[in-house]
């Protein structure tokens, strides 16, 4: 057969692998080995481009492979999961800046070689390189807003919105004026000025990667982790365009789609627009509408444990809180022991807690808590009045019941976990402080929610010990 | 290298199909899969590996493609083995009720 046919066809086999690895990895019983499947097609789809190329410096490509791969094994070995959404967000940007070196090897590549530069080419390379580009800046900026290096609130200044459509803009102009000129470049004498243009378009959109992530605060996080990951996709699928690749091509769509699908879904859990979430810096106005009086119940230690030892419905709703306490062990040994007790006890999580979409889901399986236990918003809200207790842990905006109370809210509109219309309501947590979006939470002042104050992790041990005893 | 109008009007089909089943394969998945879905298509992202390769198969033309190439190839198996692995740590945790007896 010949060798061209025999590759394609390889390539059709492994593009068939990531389409049923993605399908297997829809049900928990069967992820994981979706996840061998997509990995089997990755290693088909090496092993065929392996076979292609000739002219390779042996050397340089097995010390590069070798190098990633002890980083990756090795970051992947040695992650914390609780700062699994930092790394989601470095490994997006690495896939970004591949596409882009990719992009601008190939680009260099035509330019020394004096080949006439193909328009259509030229336009895959361009797309390439400005998507990884921001791909790779923009995911360098979220890994340091969720690792605590840079501040997680948003950083705005006055302006800001139009300096980055003038980047925008430039970016643009610089494209239509590098493509102009290398459409029309003579191979004879390539020129330095079209690479310069390239060069220029690379760090523009380096810049427009930072300046359109910092304005975004840390619990919108989720949105730009999906919005990230679907241009890593999109980035390589250029770069598919350019080395004229179906299987990037497929692979790389499959990537975008599922990563704009995820970003609807979690801007949907919010009820705020992309565009919201993109440009408006929430969190960062404290714009109070409405000030909410009354007095905060707190509650002892004993006096929960009596509570939660009556209770025989119980519905933890983590949040973010419990990530930065550590606490998931914790909060699965007093869930086992209130099953022990009798109680039929639920983890209901929503779309958007955490950092990153499934964080919490991610902790509590770490935990060891089964995931049937795991429930969404909707299986728990119609019924809400029937949970006698709801232990709040570190979540606050999406506990918000202003977002369903009160239209002159940030959060008016957005779907929340009902836990003020269950029996009893205990909310731990350091202090009364409002949660990220600055917003006070009328919950605290409820009459059926007892504050239990101190640190997550603290609390829960407590609570388990008075069980034990 | 030059593309001619019937190889990039296929392209671009595979390119507007893939995205459409991208879009029905992911709208089933349940929330509590949706992190590992993100590294697990995350690694699928490393696909870029095989432009990396194609591109070190110029890498005898000149000295820059060589280390572009070879920085290109270097990210893309961060991304491949990192992504894959730590998905699968991940799953490794996603038990049943049943499989776990529920208390360990």
């Amino acid at each position: 057969m010949n060798p061209q046919l025999t590759r394609g066809l390889c390539y059709v086999v492994a593009s068939i692998f990531f389409v049923l690895g993605l399908k297997m990895l829809s049900s928990p019983r069967t992820a994981r080995r979706g996840n061998v499947v997509s990995a089997i097609g990755m290693l088909i789809a090496i092993l065929t481009t392996l076979t292609a190329i000739a002219g390779v410096k042996w050397g340089w490509l097995i010390a590069g492979a070798a190098l990633g791969s002890v980083i990756g094994a090795l970051a992947a070995r040695l992650v914390k999961m609780t700062s699994m959404p930092q790394m989601v967000g470095l490994f997006n940007g690495f896939g970004g800046l591949a596409s882009l070196l990719v992009g601008w090897s190939e680009y260099h590549w035509n330019w020394a070689g004096s080949a006439q530069g193909s328009p259509f080419i030229t336009v895959a390379i361009l797309l390439t390189v400005l998507i990884g580009g921001v791909t790779f800046t923009g995911s360098l900026i979220a890994y340091g807003k969720l690792s605590g290096a840079i501040q997680g609130k948003p950083i705005l200044y006055k302006g800001q919105n139009l300096v980055n459509a003038g980047i925008l803009l430039a970016i643009v102009t610089l494209a239509i004026v590098f493509y102009i000129a290398d459409v029309r470049r003579l191979p004879a004498e390539p020129g330095a000025l079209v690479y310069t243009l390239l060069m220029g378009a690379i760090v523009l959109a380096f810049a427009l990667g930072v300046l359109s992530t910092i304005p975004i605060g840390g619990a919108d996080m989720p949105v730009v982790i999906c919005l990230l990951n679907s241009y890593s996709g999109l980035a390589a699928c250029a770069a598919g365009f350019v080395v004229n690749n179906s299987v990037l091509i497929v692979s790389g769509s499959l990537v975008g789609a599922s990563g704009l699908i995820l970003t609807s879904i979690m801007c949907r859990a919010m009820n705020r627009s992309l565009a919201n979430v993109l440009f408006s810096g929430f969190g960062a106005a404290v714009t109070q509408a409405s000030q909410y009086q009354g007095q905060a119940k707190p509650v002892n230690v004993e006096d929960a444990y009596l509570i939660l030892e009556a209770a025989q419905s119980i519905v933890f709703v983590p949040g973010y809180g419990m990530a930065v306490a550590q606490a998931q062990h914790a909060v699965r040994e007093l869930g086992s022991l209130l099953e022990e007790n009798g109680a039929e006890v639920r983890y209901c999580i929503h779309p958007v807690a955490g950092r990153m979409p499934g964080h919490m889901n991610v902790l509590l399986a770490e935990a060891n808590v089964p995931y049937e236990l795991l429930v969404e918003p909707q299986d728990v809200n119609p019924t809400a009045e029937m949970v006698e207790v709801a232990v709040v842990i570190g979540a606050n905006d999406v506990v918000n019941p202003a977002a369903r109370e009160d239209e002159n809210s940030p959060l008016w509109g957005m779907p929340i976990i009902d836990v003020d219309r269950a029996r009893t309501c205990i909310v731990l947590k350091r202090s009364l402080n409002p949660g990220f979006a600055g917003v006070d939470n009328p919950l605290f002042f409820k009459d059926n929610t007892r504050m239990l104050f101190g640190d997550a992790k603290a609390s829960i041990g407590a609570l388990v010990s008075e069980f034990k005893s | 290298m030059e593309l001619d109008g019937a190889t990039l009007t296929l392209l671009f089909f595979v390119f507007i199909l893939a995205m459409f089943l991208g879009v029905e394969l992911i709208k089933k998945v349940p929330s509590q899969l949706h992190t590992p879905l993100m590294s697990g298509s995350n690694a699928i992202s490393g696909i870029t590996i095989v432009g990396a390769l194609i591109a070190s198969g110029r890498a005898e033309s000149s000295g820059v493609v060589t280390v572009l190439a070879t920085l290109a190839v270097a990210f893309a198996m961060i991304n491949v083995v990192g992504g894959y692995l730590v998905t699968d740590r991940m799953l490794e945790m996603f038990r049943s009720k049943n499989r776990n007896g529920g208390e360990q």
